[in-house]
């Protein structure tokens, strides 16, 4: 009860401060949007079907993008923590390129692949693909020995032993890198889309933008946060409760 | 070979059910179990030839684990194996079970020599290493999925083996879930759904509260003589060893060398606390003592690091 009155006590009192600003017209609209402009926006948007599209398509890419990271990802990373040699020299390499932001990889994305989506599929790849790798990597030596131990043990190998018994058993310290892994894909996505015109969320920014429609920019940003926020505090958060719950974790966090 | 003679109850209603699927169902088992005669004339189950294991420990230097192990063990033996922690026990069931190599010698399971796991034989862990993500009847299936058993004849015998256990309402429950004593029966009625020759148990008890581990004593016994198993158990107790064994076998320490062999032929079933056990256990304790405090020396004394074993966590 407490914390429902505390969140909706914060943000009435933010609506309430961005109101009051706009309601001052200290700077003029095209500066500052106000509240039901961004909600006029919000609405014309979904009634003429534009954002409905621009979600669509952004979702399907960052689901392919994604999909392809989480499986490449588990591979490599399984193949780093499993040998040594890989460990020791793709190791380090993983992680200082998980320094470079992944849209620095567009000028040569845009070469191999052209002014295509697939183009935007390689950043949203590169984006995501390291974290999964690296979280794989980890789980896979956090994971206590035993169970695969008790795997081969009861005539599990090659492949069943990694679906059946690596897998699960690493998932509860591999899901918070596949959450970041899903963080950076997401925004990878946004950041190609806005410097490519191929419909998508970024792109319907970039329009507002080029319109001067600043009531657009924040109504697709707003929709850039809320899904971020559905599938993290929604998807992800169900996964992680549903893995304690079936091993019997206490919540970590 | 020391023998304990014990007036023998010669009638033995193993001998009369012949191997094969029969075996493992559950028959009108006596309600006080005789003394087999073991058959040691015929070929073991399992054979350890002249196994020695060293491995290099962090310092660099190679340490010698196990020192030309010799062991026979025949079809449907009880044997226990005691020694002092750090004599390689442990390391000796993962090398029948196959999870290791040895440096020297040949494990032979029915004359084929082992050099990978196999469901032939399986080790119940001193860790148990449960699936905390399946449920119960998941983690007993487990082993049969892998041997490629149909949904129906794994259903079955998972219920089978989860009423051997004395867990069947509990199929449907994750393995946290449950008391250790519990536990303890799920991963003997995962290794028994495999339906295994050899059952290779390490410290399976060691954790638990004496009343349990007396219950898991009978449970196993009983379970033993109706399934016809070869079991070799490993404990650092002897009168668990004495309870539990036709056979047991004291390990020195470091490095693990067969150090004398005691046949136990006091009549089943025995309890823990049987003065004939007792007396037993206490003659094999003062050879083990001498053991224990070689180890001690070593570990307290000369500061040497507590064994390790190569890929098994302590």
């Amino acid at each position: 009860m407490k914390r429902t009155a505390r969140f909706v006590i914060f943000y009435a009192a933010l609506f309430g401060l961005w109101t009051l600003l706009a309601e001052l017209k200290i700077w003029p609209p095209y500066l500052f949007p106000t509240p039901w402009g961004v909600g006029q926006s919000l609405y014309a948007g979904f009634e003429d079907h534009s954002f409905w599209i621009a979600i669509a398509v952004s979702m399907r890419r960052v689901l392919i993008g994604y999909g392809i990271s989480v499986i490449l990802g588990m591979i490599l990373g399984l193949g780093v923590a499993s040998n040594k040699f890989l460990e020791q020299t793709m190791g380090g390499l993983l992680v200082s390129l998980q320094s470079l932001p992944s849209i620095c990889w567009w000028p040569l994305a845009l070469l191999w692949f052209g002014l295509s989506q697939n183009a935007i599929l390689f950043v949203v790849i590169m984006g995501s693909l390291l974290s999964v790798t690296i979280a794989m990597e980890d789980g896979r030596k956090q994971m206590p020995k035993i169970y695969g131990m008790a795997g081969r043990n009861l005539g599990a190998r090659g492949f069943p032993l990694f679906w059946y018994v690596l897998l699960p058993a690493s998932l509860p310290y591999i899901v918070s890198g596949l959450k970041q892994g899903w963080a950076f894909a997401w925004r990878s996505l946004i950041t190609a889309e806005m410097l490519y015109m191929s419909l998508g969320l970024g792109q319907v920014l970039m329009m507002g933008r080029d319109l001067n429609d600043m009531d657009a920019v924040i109504a697709v940003m707003l929709l850039i946060i809320a899904i971020g926020y559905i599938v993290d505090g929604l998807v992800f958060k169900g996964i992680e409760r549903r893995l304690q719950h079936k091993w019997g974790l206490v919540p970590s966090t | 070979m020391t023998t304990y003679a014990q007036p023998l109850v010669t009638d033995d209603h193993r001998s009369s059910v012949p191997g094969g699927a029969d075996r493992w169902k559950l028959g009108a088992g006596p309600t006080l179990l005789p003394h087999r005669q073991l058959d040691r004339s015929g070929a073991p189950k399992v054979s350890l030839e002249e196994i020695s294991l060293s491995y290099k420990t962090s310092s660099g230097e190679r340490l010698l684990a196990l020192d030309q192990i010799d062991l026979k063990v025949s079809p449907g033996e009880f044997l226990c194996i005691v020694g002092p922690s750090g004599c390689g026990k442990s390391t000796l069931l993962h090398l029948i079970a196959g999870l290791h190599h040895p440096t020297s010698g040949k494990v032979l399971v029915d004359d084929k020599v082992v050099d990978s796991p196999g469901t032939d034989r399986i080790l119940i862990f001193q860790e148990l290493g449960l699936f905390p993500w399946l449920k119960v009847g998941e983690n007993v299936e487990f082993g049969m999925k892998m041997k490629g058993l149909s949904r129906a004849e794994r259903r079955e015998k998972t219920e089978y083996y989860l009423r051997l256990v004395h867990l069947s309402q509990f199929k449907g429950s994750y393995t946290h879930q449950l008391s250790g004593g519990m536990r303890q029966r799920v991963a003997l009625a995962r290794a028994l759904a495999t339906e295994p020759d050899v059952l290779l148990m390490d410290e399976p008890f060691a954790a638990l509260d004496a009343q349990t581990r007396d219950l898991l004593h009978d449970e196993l016994e009983r379970i033993w003589a109706e399934t016809g198993r070869t079991i070799i158990f490993v404990t650092h107790n002897v009168r668990e060893a004495v309870r539990l064994g036709d056979r047991v076998v004291l390990l020195t320490f470091r490095p693990g060398r067969v150090k004398r062999e005691f046949q136990i032929e006091l009549p089943r079933p025995r309890h823990l606390e049987d003065v004939t056990v007792a007396q037993t256990a206490g003659e094999i304790l003062g050879e083990l003592r001498e053991e224990i405090n070689r180890s001690l020396e070593v570990e307290y004394h000369d500061g040497v690091k507590p064994h390790v074993v190569p890929g098994v966590e302590a």
